[in-house]
């Protein structure tokens, strides 16, 4: 198994956000994480990442970790072929077919501030994809996107996913993206959470 | 890291009809003459070498200084100690000021401490530490390491404070190592702080150091000047004073503004 998360509770302050959430996500499986916004979704994600530690219960996590954030996240002081190498340790020619993977070839010397925005997307994807991980987070990265862009990115994932198998657990809002992409989903409501579709996990 | 210059936007101002401006360099030579000419009207108007000598007066004196080596021996030393002083008080304050700026905790701490410095005036540093160190090279460049650390401090937490939390968070999941995050993630980001640090402290170090050297050292451009106004020599006092402005002029102009260029290429591109 990738990953195992057996989570007793989340609080900020006197509040508690997320409480007995137990599931794990085996290589080549993705796991939506739907719901309302502000009901924590992103801040699970964070716990899974190892950002956030300050919780009560468990993750475990087997191999490399990669993330797609809302954002870019880009370094915009390196090249486009330099933001895939000084994160991933891929060498130039697989950074750059990395970029070529999501139709950024020959871009590899440009600036993050020289790409469009849907160039900046691509190019944070192609940064997950040339980390080659056992586990792949998405943080609703298709959020404000126009419906065209939002396209060309699931498709590009998907096929990602396919042909690596990380372990993917995707944060989202879009049911209709979780119904793409996803082979398990899980709503999260206010103080506890749902199994929505097909298997249970808990 | 290779920048492509030719794909950046062909037309970055479309002033077609705007007369294309001088070239940087130009710019600056004709100021300095402009400034140059200025003195000379003035020492004109003054019509009194002794107060005011021009550049017809300063320019013999300060072959003959740089002929017989004394300029060089006096300037060797200020410079040296601006150096040594500049290195302790940037490194000193950049690892202070990024650490205050990252742990609000320490800051609440030594936020007064802060306020103190930066308020003690250099003339009470450089008395104590003469006086508590003794009249000697190491009181010389602690003094004006300690003048220049709490101005450091503060702008370096100006720059840690607008640190990317988004960044961060990236180089932490794919697991950058720390010596990889310090180079492509924090310096890019302080370089901006650092190098208008760099600038404001190098023009503020060698005042200082001018000081230190007129109340208690025999060599540098600031022992000459002491040396000369103890004798109503104006010209002697000019002598020096512009030869300094001159190295650090250069020192603007070939080291500083290359190294701030590099830092920037990116923005421009």
């Amino acid at each position: 198994m990738s990953l195992q998360v057996a989570l007793r509770s989340k609080r900020f302050g006197p509040s508690e956000v997320l409480r007995d959430l137990v599931f794990q996500v085996a290589p080549g499986e993705v796991l939506a994480v739907l719901g309302p916004s502000g009901v924590g979704k992103s801040t699970l994600l964070r716990i899974i990442a190892g950002l956030d530690r300050d919780f009560d219960g468990q993750v475990r996590r087997a191999g490399r970790v990669a993330m797609v954030f809302q954002e870019p996240t880009l370094m915009p002081w390196r090249s486009a072929r330099d933001n895939l190498r000084l994160t991933t340790g891929v060498d130039r020619a697989q950074a750059d077919a990395a970029l070529a993977r999501v139709g950024l070839a020959g871009k590899g010397a440009l600036y993050p501030g020289q790409l469009s925005l849907g160039q900046q997307r691509r190019l944070s994807l192609a940064r997950a994809y040339a980390a080659r991980p056992d586990i792949l987070l998405l943080d609703e990265p298709f959020v404000s996107l126009d419906a065209a862009l939002v396209g060309e990115m699931l498709a590009l994932t998907e096929s990602v996913i396919a042909e690596q198998r990380p372990a993917t657990v995707f944060v989202t809002h879009a049911q209709d993206e979780a119904d793409r992409l996803a082979t398990r989903q899980m709503v999260l409501a206010a103080q506890a959470s749902v199994c929505a579709s097909g298997r249970r996990f808990a | 890291m290779s920048v492509s210059e030719e794909t950046g936007p062909i037309a970055r101002r479309g002033t077609a009809l705007v007369p294309r401006p001088l070239p940087g360099w130009a710019v600056r030579v004709l100021s300095l003459l402009g400034l140059l000419t200025f003195w000379w009207g003035l020492a004109l108007l003054k019509a009194d070498p002794m107060v005011l000598p021009g550049p017809q007066a300063v320019l013999p004196r300060l072959w003959s200084e740089a002929v017989s080596g004394a300029l060089w021996l006096h300037l060797g030393a200020t410079l040296g100690r601006v150096a040594q002083a500049f290195a302790a008080a940037m490194s000193l304050g950049l690892v202070l000021g990024v650490l205050m700026g990252l742990l609000p905790r320490l800051n609440r701490w030594l936020d007064p401490w802060l306020v103190f410095f930066l308020n003690l005036p250099a003339l009470v540093v450089i008395v104590l530490c003469f006086l508590w160190i003794g009249l000697n090279e190491t009181a010389a460049i602690v003094a004006v390491a300690i003048n220049k650390i709490p101005l450091v401090t503060a702008m370096m937490r100006e720059g840690a404070r607008a640190l990317s939390g988004p960044l961060s968070d990236m180089a932490q999941v794919f697991g950058m190592s720390p010596l990889a995050r310090l180079r492509h993630i924090l310096l890019p980001q302080l370089a901006p702080h650092l190098a208008a640090t760099a600038r404001a402290g190098l023009s503020l170090i060698w005042k200082i150091v001018l000081v230190v050297e007129f109340l208690g050292r025999g060599q540098g451009v600031g022992f000459k000047i002491h040396l000369h106004f103890q004798m109503f020599d104006v010209t002697m006092v000019m002598v020096y004073a512009l030869s300094f402005i001159a190295v650090m002029l250069a020192i603007e102009t070939l080291i500083l503004q290359p190294l701030e260029a590099r830092a920037r290429r990116w923005r421009e591109a």
